[in-house]
């Protein structure tokens, strides 16, 4: 078991792109971190830092209270899920399992005792003999899960592995990676794009974007105090609502009048950014806010009404219950609900 | 109601089918005929195939020809049997296969898997080898292994024809389509270089290994130029560079001997046809995957 | 080079010393020998040599013998690597047609590949023989009297037809394996836009083909340039005198067998540039067949 900490680290590569400006975070004893953000993000090279397979330019990485910058990976007592599994397609499921303990010279009686032990946890015992080519994509991602569990590491690091299964398979396997990871407690950093794995997976998410850390946070932090404009449209499905917004004589107004909210005094007068989450407009005949309904889509739980309000795309989520034609209507906005950031720099206000 | 029941589909003959037929087999035979008549002149009594050359009948002397064209030898140490020549063919088409695999693939393997300062300086050097063929620097060469005093051996014959980098690109290509999490996975789990290169890349390789096998020995067997002038000891002649001499026979001698000559030919032919027949599917991918 | 490879020292090292040993031996000492010895002039008897500058190469220019075996080099490699091409994309193509027998077809016409040139040609001689070749007796038979080793045009003809018999199967084998590989949508979206089956094949399938037949095309002038010494060596049986004559087979006369060693060094270099145009202008085609997958 062991904490992570990064210092200050970065990622320069020879082409003199800088994929990660210096950062600093920890990671707790037993914490489930995502990473997420979009391609390009820096967080997969992040990852790749901690596991040793890439050079750290600056900066101190620590494990368990030692630096690590110069251990080789196979002896920072880790152990990493690949997003193509990287099964070594010529061994049996139990060579896979066992390779990282056979050349840490475990005992062949051992190996296969703790073999056994994971494919039983696994469930693929009975596939123990088989190459990975004969197995399928949800049986190829447990015997990558055995290949991580089976060394007993203090740290388990896992780079998108969910992203070559198809959609039912992956909501199964994010709850069974979740439960063996509080079953065994061990340290974990995910690297993903998607945020739904990030929301219901992680103790704490950091959200990367262009190699700078945008925010860390809970999931319900992240999502109901997004810091910048870019986590606000990243994490959420439909993402949160963006829109053009005025502060006049301590109001926020839309529409050129519409009066939404009141904010603290003092607060300069000019263009802002609203936020508003789907599910937080509320449908109201007698609201103050008109919203023009272009497009009902049909989820079956719920329905979302995408349509303009203030001249500008906006969308809200409704339960199956509201029964809506596309249309005129009216909105209410609950102060509390509603974001504030900055128009030029995105930052929360 | 519409009848549902239909006449069963009428067999057209589709001439267009038949066309591409009649040209593969036309084309199959261009290609079979010539050995056909070859190995037809090897049931012959000499005699006979002097008067009438190529007939429509197989005769019996299959065996006596067999044993004249392994056993005895036409130049004048009595070196150059069938047999010796057959053991020769053998020789440099495994040994230039297997050389040929080794350092391509050490050298590939340094190339594409290490972080080397003068990897790209190493790179150039051997592909340069790629754009001249030994015939166009053949005299030179000869020059070389004549000063080191490799004439008339193996190590001579062998050792600068696998002064290219056909298998070294082969194997780099290949190296580079292996996804790179595997290196990465195998290191995560304690294997050093040499570990990974015995453990994961020659087992991932077996298919690419064999392929590269059959290509090589074919190309090893068949040299030509390059062994009519590093051996002239007769001991030391492959069939196919033989086969100048076996030709040459035909000429000078008083009744020549035609079902030796024919005999030899087939069997310099027999063992790289069989393989590439045999083992067509990994031969084919071989080929056309390395491009060069 | 792979993003995380090993930093290991000395290992790569060792591993790429044999190939580095082996063609600094067998490459470039002889290859830069090749050019130094094409400005000298060498004496017959071995005792020194003798700077010259570009003479060997004014020489060269200046040799009717040398500008008419150029010559014939080029009509030769244009008609093995038309016929060759032409023939083995047709039966490609039909292989590729039928259903039946597929399998067989392919290796009935890919099996020749593994013949050596020189055994080509030996079967070349048993076929265009004087007295009864089976070939000899067919050109009679049409009015044609083929006499092989005599008649330079006959000797040729039998040099183009013996090589392009020996090329065929790779050409094939190659083309068999680029049409296989076109996308089977891609054929269905031509079936459904084009009714003409030749048309479908102009416009579809031969442009796709195009990169093999470019990649096929230099290989297939390098082979004719190169690989045939051994078939014409055997079908002249070694005896030059009046026949027909390649630049390569040429260098091999001069230097091996008349001494001429600046000479023949200088016919290398010359060779040495044609295929390094060749090849430089094929690793550009190959760079973007990798860059297509």
């Amino acid at each position: 078991m062991a904490q992570v900490k990064l210092d200050a680290v970065r990622k320069v590569y020879p082409n003199g792109y800088q994929a990660v400006v210096p950062t600093s975070f920890q990671i707790e004893d037993g914490e489930f971190v995502v990473l997420v953000g979009p391609s390009g993000c820096g967080k997969s090279t992040l990852l790749r830092m901690i596991a040793g397979l890439e050079d750290i330019t600056e900066g101190t990485l620590s494990i368990g209270g030692h630096a690590v910058n110069d251990v080789d990976p196979a002896d920072r007592d880790i152990a990493m899920v690949f997003q193509n599994y990287a099964l070594y397609p010529h061994m049996t499921v139990r060579k896979n399992i066992g390779y990282g303990l056979k050349n840490r010279k475990v005992p062949a009686a051992e190996i296969e005792a703790k073999v056994q032990e994971a494919a039983k946890m696994l469930n693929l015992t009975e596939y123990l003999d088989r190459k990975p080519s004969q197995l399928s994509g949800g049986q190829r991602q447990r015997v990558a899960m055995g290949r991580a569990v089976v060394r007993d590491p203090k740290l388990f690091l896992f780079d998108e592995p969910l992203s070559n299964l198809d959609a039912k398979l992956r909501n199964q396997m994010r709850i069974e990676i979740k439960a063996l990871q509080r079953r065994l407690g061990v340290t974990s950093v995910y690297v993903t794009h998607d945020q739904v794995e990030a929301m219901t997976m992680a103790d704490r998410i950091i959200v990367l974007n262009e190699g700078k850390i945008e925010q860390i946070g809970t999931p319900s932090e992240i999502y109901h105090n997004p810091a910048s404009t870019f986590v606000a449209s990243f994490m959420g499905a439909p993402p949160m609502n963006l829109i053009r917004a005025q502060i006049e004589d301590g109001q926020v107004k839309i529409n050129g009048g519409t009066e939404l909210m009141a904010v603290p005094a003092g607060w300069d007068s000019g263009e802002i950014t609203l936020g508003v989450r789907p599910e937080d407009a509320v449908l109201d005949h007698s609201g103050a806010v008109p919203f023009e309904i272009s497009i009902v889509e049909e989820l079956g739980a719920h329905r979302l009404l995408h349509g303009e309000m203030a001249g500008q795309p906006f969308t809200v989520h409704v339960s199956k219950e509201v029964d809506i034609q596309p249309g005129q209507t009216r909105l209410t906005l609950n102060p509390s609900t509603l974001s504030l950031f900055d128009a030029e720099s995105g930052k929360t206000l | 109601m519409t009848d549902i029941t239909q006449a069963p589909p009428r067999r057209r003959i589709r001439w267009s089918v038949l066309l591409d037929h009649a040209i593969l087999i036309f084309g199959s035979l261009f290609m079979l005929l010539p050995l056909l008549v070859v190995f037809q002149m090897t049931t012959m009594p000499d005699v006979e195939v002097i008067k009438n050359g190529p007939q429509l009948k197989l005769g019996g002397e299959l065996g006596p020809n067999f044993d004249k064209a392994m056993y005895k030898a036409s130049g004048f140490s009595g070196l150059n049997t069938g047999t010796r020549m057959l053991y020769n063919s053998f020789v440099l088409g495994i040994g230039f296969a297997v050389g040929k695999i080794v350092l391509g693939m050490m050298a590939a393997y340094a190339l594409v898997y290490f972080r080397l300062r003068f990897a790209t300086l190493a790179f150039w050097l051997i592909f340069t080898t790629l754009l001249l063929p030994l015939e166009v620097r053949i005299l030179p060469s000869y020059e070389v292994v004549q000063k080191m005093g490799m004439l008339n051996s193996f190590n001579g014959l062998i050792i600068p024809l696998i002064a290219s980098a056909t298998a070294t690109f082969f194997f780099r290509q290949y190296f580079r389509s292996i996804p790179e999490e595997l290196v990465e996975a195998a290191r995560i789990d304690g294997a050093g270089p040499v570990k990974f290169f015995i453990d994961i890349l020659v087992p991932l390789s077996k298919t690419m290994i064999a392929a590269m096998f059959i290509i090589m020995f074919v190309f090893g067997w068949n040299q030509y130029l390059w062994p009519t002038m590093i051996t002239t000891d007769e001991d030391m002649y492959t069939l196919v560079r033989g086969i100048k001499q076996i030709t040459q026979d035909l000429e000078g001698t008083n009744i020549p001997e035609y079902g030796r000559a024919n005999l030899l030919a087939l069997i310099a032919i027999l063992p790289p046809v069989l393989i590439v027949i045999f083992f067509q599917n990994w031969f084919v991918k071989g080929l056309t995957e390395s491009d060069k | 080079m792979k993003r995380a490879g090993f930093t290991t020292r000395w290992l790569p090292i060792l591993l790429l010393l044999p190939q580095l040993l082996i063609i600094f031996v067998f490459f470039y000492w002889p290859a830069g020998h090749a050019l130094h010895s094409s400005f000298f002039l060498q004496d017959p008897f071995g005792f020194g040599s003798t700077f010259v500058g570009l003479d060997n190469y004014r020489d060269l220019a200046g040799n009717k013998e040398y500008m008419r075996i150029a010559r014939f080099t080029l009509l030769f490699t244009l008609l093995v690597t038309f016929f060759s091409l032409a023939f083995a994309l047709l039966l490609a193509v039909k292989a590729d047609n039928v259903l039946r027998g597929a399998k067989t077809y392919r290796t009935l016409l890919m099996w020749v590949y593994a013949i050596a040139p020189p055994v080509a040609g030996f079967i070349g001689l048993i076929m265009f023989d004087q007295s009864w070749g089976p070939l000899t007796r067919f050109l009679q038979s049409i009015g044609w009297d083929f006499t092989l080793g005599v008649n330079f045009r006959d000797t040729a003809t039998a040099m183009v037809i013996v090589s392009v018999w020996k090329q065929v199967p790779v050409n094939f084998i190659f083309f068999l394996s680029g049409l296989q590989s076109i996308p089977r949508s891609v054929r269905e979206a031509a079936m459904i836009d084009n009714r003409s089956a030749a048309g479908r094949f102009w416009d579809v399938t031969f442009p796709l083909l195009a990169p093999t037949g470019f990649f096929l095309l230099i290989t297939n002038i390098t082979y004719s340039l190169f690989e045939t010494f051994g078939t014409i060596d055997v079908l002249v049986k070694g005896e030059p005198g009046n026949n027909p004559m390649t630049l390569v087979y040429k260098v091999y006369v001069d230097g091996f067998r008349g001494n001429d060693l600046g000479g023949s060094s200088a016919q290398s270099v010359v060779l040495m540039v044609l295929v390094l145009a060749l090849t430089i202008f094929q690793f550009r085609l190959v760079e973007r067949r990798i860059h297509y997958t």
